[in-house]
């Protein structure tokens, strides 16, 4: 498995121990029976070429000083980790810390891996990048890096996520991106996925495919965990420094699964933090109305990589449900589908009641308005915190901000704005 | 022999090269899909693709994705692929079937079962748009075990230090992907194919067929002059659409129109050498 096949031969593999869980993909991109890279052969030479191209670029120590120069000096990191003395106090139970993630630079985590994969595409000498979106979030990140270095862009994004994420279709506008709204299927971020890879597929010359989540072929979800694990990074430095030790729990919303893997993979070696994901439950998980893929889905084969789907008994993908439009995917990254069989982390679901109320309480107790996305891992965290010790040290991922998702939510409270 | 290799071999001493039609199963329902199937060996098809629909066709343009949905929409499944696919046997044992299709319903079927039961209701290939060599493995066995063949895509972008490593691992024919993009879209020039041949050439001794983008008689003929074969699937399936009534049901000009289509194509794949 993972840590036989990696052999430690890439750099950073190095650094990890022979039988660590952050060892993988194997050099076929799989994390146990799960990646891979089931892509067309038109694709599948550029898979390989970015799979070399990344591996030279994280060894290249030019690279990381770039990118380190760009995330503090853009992005805006370290991001803070904060606790929140109200949302304790209001819950009765776990010292609960917030990663600020919605701090960022363009309001969300998706930043940390837009800027990593940007500096790539320009070492690779592309000219024009492609991505794809669902809640906007990583649409206006790719939007902005293409702004900032001058390079054309093109956001996919469902047709019904363009109608309920307008703050963002027009921010992506604004930012000099050509925003298309994809009208097949159920119009959101897994028809958005599909036409931005037949995107690619005809532009394979000039077009480099920036993923927005650790899925797809290999090497989108181990580079897209790469640039992410900033985040768990920061989180291990910062908790030594306000605790003198390590968290207890780490809480995470999924949807691709790019803001928990990025807390998470810093802490897979070590035993004592618990992990826990929490996937959209939409209506209900047995509503049939529902995004959680790991709950209620089983392994099969979609945009490249092998892991868990919803879908029907012959394999037609399910369309997902989620009042958030960044969980709203049948798919999750394959690392995730790996971590839940071995039993690494624990995958739960909040409903879209339990997000809804959980923004309120966040924004009412810490004065952040949290976006839908991070609303379901507060939601959990108002499930398990009142049943854990006061000395228990408890942090959640805000991985976004919600000012996009004001109307969304005043629709469901029944205001009209 | 298998039934593809036989059919070739069969065509390449009388000289001429093969038309591959292809039609979704179930679009825009089963009755007339399998009616189109039993008709169009006697249209000309010397060898057709059964597409089998799938909810998430990435690699295929807007034709064949409305196709997809229409054969979802009327019922289709893996099952209801094979059935028809034996339906089709019961009066034909000579036209290759081959299903062309993505990996996920397959998986969710079970390989082994899938490779057994196609195999035996009378498929003889196989091409699956989302499984590159590399990640055959599961299906190869099975695949081979039932007697079915693999075919494999090569794409222009496929190099030539990857070129026999997809080549060596495929039967019955080299499906060449002659333009880099979905399907039903733009059209590979004559100088493109003709740069792409001798390369394939070199690297197989199996019959190519050039799919993608053709959808006129004259562009099959160029291909069929050019490789063994010519794959049209996108033009078929837009007359088959415009055939339609308004809430996409088949007409009494369906299969007449189709079908005429189809031996236009025909006639100019036959004359074209």
């Amino acid at each position: 498995m993972s840590a036989a096949d990696s052999s430690g031969t890439e750099r950073g593999a190095a650094e990890t121990l022979p039988n660590s869980l952050r060892a993988g993909p194997d050099p076929r991109g799989r994390f146990g029976i799960f990646g891979g890279r089931f892509v067309a052969e038109t694709l599948m030479p550029l898979v390989l070429e970015l799979d070399a191209a990344y591996a030279a670029a994280k060894a290249d120590p030019a690279f990381r000083t770039e990118l380190d120069y760009y995330l503090k000096d853009y992005v805006g990191r370290p991001s803070p980790l904060w606790f929140a003395r109200r949302l304790t106090e209001e819950l009765g139970g776990a010292r609960i810390y917030m990663k600020r993630e919605e701090l960022n630079h363009t309001g969300s985590h998706k930043l940390n891996n837009v800027m990593g994969q940007i500096l790539l595409a320009r070492r690779m000498g592309r000219s024009r990048i492609v991505a794809e979106t669902g809640a906007g979030q990583h649409g206006v990140a790719t939007a902005t890096v293409c702004a900032l270095f001058g390079l054309k862009c093109t956001i996919y994004m469902g047709a019904t996520d363009v109608e309920r994420q307008k703050p963002n279709v027009f921010r992506m506008r604004l930012l000099g991106a050509e925003v298309v709204a994809v009208t097949s299927g159920a119009g959101t971020l897994k028809d958005a996925m599909n036409e931005a890879m037949r995107d690619w597929v005809t532009n394979v010359r000039d077009t480099y495919f920036l993923v927005g989540t650790v899925a797809g072929p290999h090497p989108y979800p181990q580079m897209v965990r790469d640039f992410q694990s900033v985040i768990g990074d920061e989180t291990r430095v910062q908790m030594q420094e306000a605790e003198g030790r390590l968290p207890d729990v780490i809480v995470a919303a999924i949807g691709g699964g790019s803001n928990a893997m990025g807390i998470f993979h810093p802490f897979l070696d070590d035993p004592s933090v618990r992990l826990v994901g929490v996937e959209a439950a939409g209506r209900g998980l047995d509503s049939g109305e529902t995004a959680a893929s790991i709950l209620r889905g089983r392994p099969g084969v979609l945009h490249g990589n092998r892991t868990y789907l919803l879908q029907d008994e012959d394999g037609q993908i399910d369309e997902a449900h989620s009042i958030s439009a960044g969980l709203d995917y049948p798919g999750i990254g394959p690392e995730h589908s790996w971590l839940a069989e071995i039993g690494r982390v624990e995958y739960v679901g909040a409903t879209d009641d339990q997000a809804l109320a959980a923004f309120q309480l966040c924004t009412r107790t810490e004065g952040i308005i949290p976006a839908l996305e991070a609303a379901h891992a507060l939601a959990h965290v108002a499930v398990i915190a009142p049943t854990l010790s006061p000395e228990t040290l408890l942090v959640v991922n805000i991985s976004g901000r919600g000012d996009k998702d004001i109307f969304t939510v005043a629709a469901h409270l029944g205001v009209t704005l | 022999m298998s039934r593809i290799a036989r059919r070739f071999a069969a065509l390449k001493a009388q000289g001429r090269g093969a038309l591959i039609p292809y039609l979704q199963a179930c679009d825009p329902d089963y009755d007339t899909s399998l009616a189109l199937l039993r008709a169009m060996p006697g249209a000309g098809a010397d060898l057709i693709e059964v597409g089998v629909p799938f909810s998430d066709p990435s690699a295929d343009g807007p034709t064949i994705q409305l196709a997809a949905r229409r054969g979802l929409k009327a019922g289709a499944s893996m099952v209801r692929v094979l059935e028809m696919v034996a339906r089709f046997r019961e009066d034909d044992a000579d036209t290759p079937i081959i299903l062309m299709g993505y990996l996920n319903p397959i998986e969710a079927y079970g390989h082994a079962r899938f490779c057994a039961d196609a195999a035996r209701v009378g498929v003889d290939g196989l091409i699956v748009v989302d499984m590159p060599p590399e990640e055959a493995d599961l299906l190869d066995g099975p695949a081979w075990a039932a007697g079915l063949d693999i075919i494999r895509l090569v794409a222009p972008t496929t190099d030539d230090a990857r070129l026999p490593m997809v080549c060596g691992s495929a039967s019955g024919f080299i499906y060449y992907v002659s333009i880099t993009g979905v399907t039903g879209t733009r059209t590979a020039s004559s100088d493109e194919l003709a740069a792409a041949l001798p390369r394939l050439r070199a690297a197989t001794d199996l019959p190519v067929a050039i799919g993608f983008g053709i959808r006129s008689p004259e562009q099959a003929a160029a291909a069929v002059r050019a490789a063994d074969a010519a794959v049209v699937a996108s033009a078929l399936i837009a007359t088959l659409e415009d055939s339609l009534d308004e809430e996409g049901r088949a007409t009494p000009d369906t299969l007449p129109r189709v079908l005429a289509q189809l031996s236009d194509l025909a006639k100019a794949v036959r004359s074209a050498r």
